[in-house]
């Protein structure tokens, strides 16, 4: 079982690597989408430090969701998803495996990103640390979450948008969480651990729940 | 595995999309034996694996899987089917690689298998460079890189040179000698020796527009 377990994760974190793998194109997504709102705000420095966590936040939220609709509709179009199905393994652990290796690839990445694309927003270090914390604590949920979706929609030729309007208002308690602990790590009346904590609960509980989601998701479709 | 192995298929069918594909479809097979499953284009053929690969749940009737003590039918089977489930950025080698500590029960070594399909040439090279027999021939060396007793083989001569169909009768028969069971479906005769033979037939639907006000345009897809 843990065999099946490492050998899935090795193989998807091996193809986020190849030429065409989605490794490097989510922290591009997210550097990109840091870049343009100065350009859009003008340089206002106050400004840019005070919403910079939400507008990394967003970034992150949305460089998460890019990739995601092929998470298991490659495997899917490919027929390897009914080789996965024939595991020794239960389908809640190739789920499992296959989510830690994205996450491996893009929130891990993401969140190690952060001191540098937190200078384009102003970032105080502190404030930087923070994001890094939260980020580090917080992009699980979103993939997670984004698990049940990209389950869903697996079979589907054009699933990405519907993947995206299904997950985003489930995303929105990790993203109120993750944006508040940052904010109180910079200033404010709530102590940073208050958020921080409620959004490792948002984590750990997305990780049962989307596993288990995703997995009864994939059992059900077709 | 102390017991024989046994799968018995009882009065099975298949609803696909509110459309009855196949029903009363029975048969047993035992360790050793093959089965070759023929029908028209559409009957059900490809179904019918994908029933017993338990993709698919059937709409009525029972598949017996025994002697296999607590291993449930999917972790006792090998499936090849249309789309060769293979990662096209993945060497052939890795691919194996992959399906050999995935699908636990190691067999034969990835190298091995492929030298055994004729390919051991093409171990090194992304399976996206690989012809459609060739990769086919590759989806093939995932029989023998795990110990599983049933194969279901879904049209497996398709895409193959005269040679490979040859070197694929020899592997089946030599899994069959070694009690393994084979379900394939097919158009062109497989030279099994002594297999069993079941024929699907489209179950007789309601003529369309007859019982429901809407008619439907797709035909199954059951290939």
């Amino acid at each position: 079982m843990i065999r099946s377990f490492r050998a899935l994760l090795i193989r998807d974190l091996k193809l986020a690597a190849r030429v065409g793998g989605s490794g490097v194109m989510g922290l591009i997504f997210f550097l990109m989408i840091v870049t343009l709102i100065p350009f859009a705000l003008g340089p206002d420095l106050n400004l840019l430090s005070r919403i910079g966590p939400a507008i990394l936040w967003i970034a992150a939220l949305l460089a998460t969701l890019i990739g995601l609709d092929r998470l298991f509709q490659a495997d899917q179009e490919d027929g390897s998803l009914d080789i996965l199905r024939l595991s020794p393994a239960p389908l809640e652990l190739v789920v499992l495996a296959k989510v830690i290796a994205y996450w491996l690839t893009t929130g891990l990445p993401l969140a190690i990103a952060t001191p540098l694309f937190g200078l384009l927003v102003a970032l105080s270090p502190e404030g930087m640390l923070a994001m890094v914390a939260t980020l580090l604590v917080g992009t699980p949920a979103l993939t997670f979450i984004g698990a049940v979706g990209a389950a869903l929609t697996a079979s589907l030729r054009r699933g990405g948008l519907i993947l995206a309007i299904l997950v985003l208002p489930f995303m929105i308690p990790t993203l109120i969480f993750g944006v508040s602990a940052a904010n109180a790590a910079v200033g404010g009346t709530v102590p940073f651990a208050t958020p921080f904590l409620i959004l490792i609960a948002l984590s750990l509980i997305s990780a049962v729940v989307g596993t288990v989601g995703a997995a009864a998701a994939l059992r059900s479709g077709e | 595995m102390g017991r024989a192995l046994r799968l018995s298929v009882n009065n099975l069918s298949c609803e696909r999309g509110g459309r009855r594909i196949f029903d009363g479809v029975s048969f047993t097979l035992q360790a050793g034996e093959a089965l070759v499953i023929t029908g028209r284009n559409g009957a059900g053929k490809s179904t019918l694996l994908e029933l017993l690969a338990g993709r698919l749940t059937p709409a009525g009737g029972r598949i017996l899987w025994e002697g296999a003590g607590e291993r449930s039918l999917p972790e006792c089977l090998h499936y090849v089917g249309h789309r060769d489930a293979l990662k096209t950025a993945l060497t052939a080698q890795e691919n194996l690689d992959f399906a050999r500590d995935f699908l636990g029960d190691p067999a034969l070594s990835a190298a091995e298998a492929l030298e055994a399909v004729g390919l051991a040439h093409a171990a090194r090279l992304p399976v996206g460079y690989l012809s459609a027999g060739q990769r086919h021939r590759v989806a093939l060396a995932r029989l023998l890189v795990a110990h599983r007793p049933l194969w279901l083989l879904d049209e497996p001569t398709s895409a193959l040179d005269a040679a490979s169909q040859e070197t694929l009768r020899g592997l089946l028969e030599n899994h069959r000698s070694s009690g393994g069971m084979v379900a394939a479906t097919t158009h062109s005769p497989l030279f099994l020796s002594e297999p069993k033979e079941i024929r699907i037939e489209r179950a007789k639907n309601p003529p369309p527009g007859a019982g429901e006000g809407t008619e439907r345009s797709e035909a199954g897809e059951g290939q």
